[in-house]
């Protein structure tokens, strides 16, 4: 084949995906830079340009901010626990504890289910008055206590479930990548002597920390991402104080059809992902040892 | 093979408490399916009343199942995750190939707009997404739930890495033989990427069945609506608290996926192993 014919052949096995990640990813970026600076277009009356008005709006909308601030700590309260449950679930699934295939079976299923699902199991479980939550509760002589209703336990509450759904998620690779480490590092370890808390401090978990990193940024990622719970948990409520961003301008899109508002949030959140991406593209590109 | 922790084995008091710990985790970690289990096979007197004279039943699913129309979100859910998975496939088998072994001028720049997709996903795009289903007139339809995901920037990146191990000898076996370069693909290519194929496909269909959102977003009637949606829609309205049939419903809604997982369990693990090794 000539070289021109062969760049010609390339750019067709292209083109349908390149159409379709145009059309769906990097034109809606673009349009949606461009639509917030306009107004949302009412009845007769079209969009007009008007700057940074949304912008304006946004820095002095008191919910965007609990909404960012929820969602700040929303991924702090649940990024690093997950993260660290995996990794304790995957060293006690790879070694031969007793009862392993069932422990997988147990860790892993959460991730499996749909997370609308799993927010009406759990629903129910936190329910006042008769969820099993309060039955535990009440057996052990502690009051009643509505943990989806009240501002200060309904954030918590919902970073427990997701938790409970991501932590085996994450598990799975630092498996493959426990899986994959060298029996030797181990034996030679262990014939210098080496007790096992610092073979894991000095051996194990530097090798896993390209695993680290990548689980870090998916779940970074998710934090900003997944909000099925929330529409049918608590619905941002109450009083806001579970509102995350996605959810806000689902909220803001697609309850009060302010898709101008909404656009400027949305660049927000890309803001925010695109802060990911550099990250990652710093450490993690560069750091990964299975590329 | 022994692992890498497995040399250095706890010795008696400490595995104890190590599998004590791993046990009590995992009945935690069971313990909110188990409980749906529970209400959704007892009467709604025994949902919070754990006796072993319990009578099991299968009223509520009866109940649950007549409440709204499963068999259709059922469907929709069916049709949609087929479509995408099929065109998902043709689309990033092409695309890969593109990049794993043809040389053209711009290809790193378009293989970095491909990875943008990895960051800016689709679910977070609801706004202009929902803009461009309208102007297409496509609203409310499975296509347009399908459509933003259907050039997947994962898959592309997934299958590259694995076309990438394909040895050039045989890719030149199969020119000289007279084949073209498509045709090469598809007898060398993808028949040596079956396991990727087979885990980027389990990975994609219990996405596209789980996911919400945009689905909740795009769609209106019941013609259209997969089941996440569907159960949303069943449990909001005016079921009242019966918990048992809401719980019924909500087995119901992930049975399908929930017992392909328990028999194709280490598939399923295996898959979402390779996938994630990339």
């Amino acid at each position: 084949m000539t070289r021109t014919r062969e760049w010609l052949y390339a750019w067709l096995l292209l083109l349908p995906a390149a159409a379709l990640l145009a059309l769906f990813t990097h034109y809606p970026a673009a349009a949606n830079l461009w639509h917030s600076f306009y107004s949302t277009p009412k009845g007769a009356r079209p969009a007009r340009f008007i700057g940074l008005e949304n912008y304006r709006a946004l820095a002095d909308d008191p919910i965007f901010w609990q909404a960012l601030g929820n969602n700040l700590w929303y991924a702090l309260g649940t990024i690093p626990l997950s993260i660290a449950l995996a990794l304790l679930m995957a060293i006690w699934v790879n070694e031969r504890l007793p009862g392993r295939g069932f422990l997988r079976l147990a860790y892993f299923t959460p991730t499996v289910l749909p997370m609308i699902a799993v927010a009406n199991i759990w629903l129910f479980f936190y329910t006042p008055q008769y969820g099993l939550l309060e039955q535990l509760t009440g057996a052990l002589g502690f009051g009643s206590h509505n943990w989806l209703g009240s501002k200060s336990t309904a954030l918590p509450a919902l970073m427990a479930v997701t938790i409970w759904k991501e932590a085996g998620f994450f598990m799975i690779f630092y498996l493959a990548a426990l899986q994959s480490m060298s029996p030797h590092l181990a034996e030679a370890a262990a014939i210098e002597g080496a007790s096992r808390g610092y073979f894991f401090r000095r051996v194990t978990f530097p090798l896993l920390m390209p695993t680290t990193l990548f689980v870090l940024v998916n779940a970074v990622i998710n934090a900003f991402r997944l909000v099925d719970h929330i529409v049918v948990m608590t619905r941002g409520g109450p009083d806001n104080a579970t509102s995350l961003l996605l959810y806000y301008i689902f909220e803001i899109g697609f309850r009060f059809w302010d898709s101008a508002y909404a656009a400027a949030l949305t660049m927000v959140l890309l803001t925010l992902l695109g802060a990911v991406a550099i990250f990652q593209f710093m450490f993690l590109e560069r750091r990964t040892h299975y590329q | 093979m022994t692992t890498a922790t497995g040399v250095h084995a706890p010795p008696g008091v400490a595995r104890l408490l190590e599998t004590l710990g791993a046990w009590v985790l995992g009945v935690l970690w069971i313990m909110p399916l188990m409980y749906a289990f529970w209400s959704a096979f007892h009467p709604a007197a025994f949902s919070t009343n754990f006796s072993l004279a319990a009578p099991l039943t299968l009223e509520n699913f009866v109940k649950a199942w007549h409440a709204a129309p499963f068999a259709r979100y059922f469907l929709n859910t069916v049709i949609l995750v087929t479509m995408v998975l099929a065109a998902q496939l043709v689309l990033v088998t092409l695309a890969a190939y593109a990049f794993a072994r043809f040389s053209f001028p711009g290809r790193d720049i378009a293989f970095a707009l491909v990875l943008v997709q990895l960051m800016i996903m689709p679910d977070v795009l609801i706004v202009e997404n929902y803009r461009t289903m309208t102007a297409l007139g496509i609203k409310d339809t499975i296509l347009s739930i399908g459509l933003p995901y259907m050039a997947s920037a994962f898959g592309i990146f997934l299958l590259r890495q694995t076309f990438k191990t394909v040895p050039r000898e045989l890719d030149e076996a199969a020119r000289i033989e007279g084949c073209s370069p498509l045709q090469t693909l598809w007898r060398v290519y993808v028949p040596l990427a079956r396991p990727t194929y087979i885990a980027y496909a389990l990975v994609s269909v219990s996405y596209h069945w789980n996911n919400f959102l945009w689905p909740l977003i795009i769609t209106n009637s019941v013609e259209s609506r997969p089941v996440t949606v569907g159960l949303q829609v069943f449990s909001a309205t005016d079921q009242g608290i019966d918990w048992s049939i809401i719980s019924a419903a909500t087995l119901l809604t992930t049975g399908p996926l929930l017992l392909a997982f328990l028999l194709f369990q280490r598939q399923f693990v295996q898959s979402f192993m390779r996938a994630g090794i990339r």
